[in-house]
């Protein structure tokens, strides 16, 4: 019925996932708009613009065929690299670390980019990849050499937190492709076993006092644990309810720090209470349970790895955003997904959607003309 | 199944990849409820912890210093109040930069280079959140000039408050000591959040201290909504602050600050006992300092210009200065003699000196047969010293004692000296020697080892003046009880009154002094005290050496109402400076107008009032010594320098006829309620200026 009256290209939108992700990125619009002392600028009015033009983006993107995807892989693989090692390059004539590159019309940073971009590749080299293969302990090495040069780049810039993405999501493709259990198993207990060495050695002064007093945010409250403390104290204070929209204190008063930032879901829960979590959190067990079905519903390894893996990178966001804010996670700077504001991170994860969202097109058409 | 290698092939992998990517959604949808878990956690079970956590960011509850209880004069006029001003503070453990903060201030407010200094020293001293007062009494353009550039400067707290304000200065200061910010003992002994609120004061000295308690009142408070950063949003709710409780004193107001005025360029004190209740209408100390400056803190400037000046302003010489009593003692003295059954009417022959022994003491004049009233009117040595070599000074010394000299009197807020009426057994004590008849002739006229303090002269004053017991007292409506009755009869105060209405108004020392207040009749006593065995009476030479002068009166004559003492360090003969400030400050009780017209002439001599005159010094210093004067110590060593400084200089005080060892004053008692008492070498100090025979 709703066919006859709406054109066919717009029903055929997939607006399932569309609407519940306009929902949150209005609530995150809200929230901006109350941390801003109840002021569409600078935040609120930008974040639903960047939301606009990067669906814009994302149904463009949803609509490109397989077979261009896999050929801009390795190209475009190769060219965020390259990028990665012009900013690396360029703060250091600098004399700092720079982590974007000024394209004069707006600022780039690759190691954003990088997310989707090591997702794509792999699932493109796992694709090629002979089955038997599968494997062979050679198949890990040119993998590990794809994830292992971004991510060692952006760790250097150092940006920890978009590092780590990086390599979450490469394993999870990797884990995917079904390598040998035993393997993971082993670098889970390697990494068990290295940790303690890299993080006396390779973490910088700021990123292990992050862990320290991840450990025990009380032990220094004005310190470095004075990002914790009021976070919590501010999702505490909240309760069930809420203190009402435009009440926030803790945000209002200053006292959680990037609160339009890293910090929004604080900002959210002072204001909107659990339940406002709750919806966030809903929400983004949809957009989730939508991508794995989308990777299982797809029929080549190609499809499935690449969608999966977007899933992946989304959730990565979240879970690590949303812990640390709670107190869970060390303080690593990842924004939350639709709620932080900043264009990059909405881009990339606009790109991610917009992939799952091709993955399920290239699904129904394949599925259409089986049937 | 059974052996053989598993070929892997594409359908192997999507099986695995169909298994694992459940594990994937299983991960998600555990994390997902973790984070539920986590949030309800935070959210609801720790939500009353984390809501007071909340509410004391939001909050902030300021205290606001109390007013501090008024010190009234007898007439509730007031002597220590509060006025409302303008005034900045540093919180040190707010500052970002310190050095930039400081120029800052010091371009804004425009402070000179000492004040800059001073606030350096104050900084280098605090920490913590203990505020240090960058300056107070601002105009409304400092203020406003500061307060615009608040969010600049980190750690800077502009604010309106009261602060503490005496109307008459340095009249006042050894009267009424003065506040200050509490220093970190003081936080320690009391720990209380008032002590480090910007613009609070402490008593440290004198009434300030000693009724601090009574004087401080309650704090008010104020509920701020404030920012991280400390910038106030807004009120939430306010408390006023109780003053304190006003302080009633004894004191004349007008009369403390005449008298003050009057001692002019000298060095001495004024003592004034109300003869009918004992109560101490003026007990003042020249030169003083300002307590009004002393209230930020004692600068570097002020304090090398206090310790610097040979009249030690920090001495308050009405109760801590020391001086041999001189001829002052003579009144007192023929009761002595009375008592012991020396009739008033006989004469004795002064032929311009008296022989003991192989030594001659020479009398100021020949003044032939002298009976008791004409020996105080002619101050004649001769009669005295024959007098005492009779009856012995061991008959004069109880007396003495009865009239107050010697004794402490019980008044809080002030640390006395009680000085030294000695005998017999006291010099023994001392000195391990024999009382020899020589003391008892240096003793019977007030010389030799006598000692007493001002305030002790004004008691004696006013019992030989009303033959009551009087005890002095400062608290307004509670005098303190008469003393014992004194043995003295009617008559035999008649001959002391007698010979000291002669000594003004008859023809002896002072008669340059009458009053001229309708037909009020002064009496009086005159004194002039060695400072320095020395050929001729030392009136010329340098300050150092010249003698004390003093002078003790009481007015009127027949009925008396007031007792006045008066000394005057250095001042020569007791006729000369002390009797005519005498004469004025009793004048001004009877006739204000013409009492300060005469003040007003000599201070346009003297270079304006005293205020006015420390102001002008105060500019010397500065531009002379800038900022490179000494630092000043904390609060302890200030008071270490209080209590020790002393109206003595012991490179001069070597005595012609003194005992080879020095002869140390009796440690003096620590007065109750006072605290601690100085460093032993304070007491251990060489004795005061005394003089021996005239010989």
């Amino acid at each position: 019925m709703n066919r006859r009256i709406i054109p066919e290209a717009i029903a055929r939108e997939p607006w399932h996932v569309i609407l519940p992700l306009f929902a949150l990125n209005t609530f995150g619009a809200m929230v901006l708009y109350s941390a801003a002392g109840s002021r569409l600028t600078p935040w609120a009015i930008l974040h639903e613009l960047h939301f606009a033009v990067f669906l814009v983006l994302a149904l463009i993107v949803s609509r490109l065929p397989r077979d261009l995807f896999k050929l801009v892989a390795y190209p475009g693989y190769v060219m965020l690299v390259v990028l990665l090692v012009l900013v690396e390059l360029i703060g250091g004539i600098g004399g700092g670390s720079q982590r974007w590159l000024n394209l004069g019309f707006m600022t780039l940073q690759p190691s954003e980019l990088m997310k989707p971009g090591i997702v794509l590749v792999l699932a493109r080299f796992f694709d090629t990849l002979p089955p038997a293969m599968t494997r062979n302990w050679r198949a890990l090495l040119p993998a590990a050499g794809l994830v292992g040069v971004p991510a060692l780049l952006v760790m250097l810039q150092p940006d920890l937190g978009t590092g780590l993405a990086i390599c979450a999501g490469a394993a999870v493709v990797i884990f995917l492709a079904g390598l040998p259990l035993s393997w993971f198993i082993g670098a889970g207990a390697g990494i068990a076993g290295i940790a303690p060495i890299a993080f006396f050695t390779l973490l910088h002064d700021y990123q292990r006092k992050r862990v320290l007093t991840f450990l025990d945010p009380e032990s220094d409250p004005l310190g470095s644990g004075y990002h914790i403390t009021q976070s919590k104290i501010a999702i505490g204070s909240g309760g069930f309810w809420g203190k009402g929209f435009g009440n926030g204190s803790q945000s209002h008063l200053e006292y959680l720090p990037e609160a339009h930032t890293d910090f929004a879901f604080a900002t959210m829960a002072e204001e909107w209470g659990i339940v406002g979590g709750l919806f966030i959190l809903l929400v983004f067990l949809w957009l989730f349970r939508w991508g794995l079905r989308v990777a299982r519903q797809s029929n080549d390894r190609f499809s499935m790895l690449l969608a999966a893996g977007m899933t992946f990178t989304i959730f990565f966001y979240m879970a690590i955003n949303m812990m640390r804010v709670m107190g869970l996670a060390p303080v690593v700077g990842i924004p939350l997904p639709w709620i932080s504001h900043g264009g990059s991170s909405m881009m990339t994860n606009m790109i991610c959607v917009g992939t799952i969202m091709a993955v399920d097109r290239w699904n129904k058409r394949s599925g259409s003309v089986a049937s | 199944m059974l052996g053989g290698v598993r070929r892997v092939s594409s359908g192997i992998l999507r099986n695995s990849f169909d298994r694992r990517s459940l594990v994937i959604g299983g991960l998600q949808t555990g994390i997902g409820v973790l984070l539920a878990a986590r949030l309800g956690w935070i959210g609801l079970v720790q939500n009353a912890k984390y809501q007071t956590l909340s509410e004391s960011n939001r909050v902030n509850l300021t205290l606001i210093p109390p007013r501090r209880g008024w010190i009234l004069d007898r007439n509730g006029a007031p002597l220590a109040s509060n006025r409302a001003d303008f005034r900045v503070d540093l919180i040190p453990e707010r500052l970002v930069d310190p050095e930039r903060t400081i120029s800052e201030l010091a371009q804004l407010l425009n402070l000179g280079a000492d004040k800059v200094t001073d606030l350096r020293d104050k900084l280098e001293k605090a920490h913590g959140f203990r505020p240090i007062e960058v300056a107070a009494g601002l105009t409304w353009d400092n203020f406003a000039a500061v307060s615009v550039r608040l969010p600049d400067l980190p750690g800077v707290m502009a604010q309106r408050g009261f602060s503490r304000w005496y109307p008459t200065g340095p009249s006042v200061g050894h009267l009424i000591g003065y506040v200050g910010p509490a220093s970190a003992d003081d936080y320690e002994k009391e720990k209380n959040p008032l002590l480090v609120t910007p613009g609070f004061k402490i008593g440290k000295d004198g009434l300030e201290k000693n009724y601090e308690a009574h004087l401080r009142g309650i704090p008010g408070a104020r509920r701020v909504e404030v920012t991280a950063s400390g910038k106030l949003v807004r009120d939430l709710e306010m408390r006023e602050d109780v003053p304190g409780q006003a302080l009633k004193l004894t004191i004349d107001g007008p009369l403390q600050d005449y008298a003050a005025r009057r001692l002019g360029l000298e060095s001495g004190a004024v003592v004034v006992v109300d003869c009918e209740t004992g109560g101490l209408l003026a007990m003042t100390s020249m030169p003083s300092y300002d307590p009004n400056s002393f209230a930020d803190g004692i600068g570097r400037v002020e304090w090398k210009m206090l310790s610097d000046d040979d009249h030690i302003p920090l001495l308050n010489k009405a109760v801590r200065g020391l001086y041999p009593p001189g001829s002052t003692m003579k009144p007192m003295a023929t009761l002595a003699l009375q008592l012991h059954g020396v009739d008033p009417d006989e004469r004795i022959n002064c032929p311009g000196g008296y022989r003991l022994g192989s030594r001659f003491f020479r009398c100021d004049d020949v003044h032939g047969p002298v009976d008791m009233r004409a020996a105080i009117e002619h101050s004649c040595n001769t009669y005295f010293w024959s007098m005492a070599h009779r009856v012995g000074y061991d008959a004069i010394a109880p007396v003495a004692k009865m009239l107050g000299l010697g004794q402490e009197f019980v008044l809080p807020g002030t640390r006395q000296r009680y000085g030294t009426i000695p005998d017999a057994a006291w010099k023994m004590r001392r000195f391990k020697q024999e009382w020899s008849a020589a003391d008892s002739l240096n003793a019977s006229i007030g010389q030799g080892y006598v000692l007493a303090s001002p305030l002790q002269l004004a008691v004696m004053t006013s019992r030989i003046a009303s033959g009551k017991n009087l005890q002095p007292s400062m608290l307004f409506g509670r005098p303190m009880p008469l003393g014992p009755d004194l043995p003295f009869t009617p008559e035999q105060y008649a001959v002391a009154r007698d010979g000291m209405f002669r000594v003004v108004n008859g023809a002896g020392t002072a008669v340059a002094s009458q009053l001229k207040v309708g037909d009020i009749r002064m009496a009086g006593k005159t004194g002039t005290a060695q400072v320095r065995a020395l050929v001729s009476r030392g009136h010329f030479g340098d300050w150092k050496s010249r003698d004390h002068s003093l002078f003790v009166c009481y007015a009127p004559a027949e009925a008396p109402r007031y007792a006045i003492s008066v000394v005057v360090e250095h001042g020569t003969f007791g006729a000369r400076a002390a009797a005519p400030i005498g004469r004025d400050v009793m004048t001004f009780l009877f006739d204000p107008g013409a009492a300060m017209a005469t003040l007003l002439e000599l201070e346009r001599n003297w270079g304006g009032t005293p205020t006015e005159r420390m102001a002008a010094k105060y500019r010397t210093f500065a531009a002379q010594y800038g900022t490179s004067a000494p630092k000043v110590g904390d609060d302890a060593d200030v008071r270490a320098a209080i209590d020790k400084s002393d109206n003595t200089d012991p490179a001069a005080e070597v005595q012609a006829n003194a005992p080879a060892t020095s002869r140390p004053e009796e440690p003096a008692q620590p007065p109750a309620g006072t605290g601690p008492q100085a460093t032993p070498s304070a007491a251990a100090q060489p004795d005061q200026a005394t003089t021996q025979d005239k010989a």
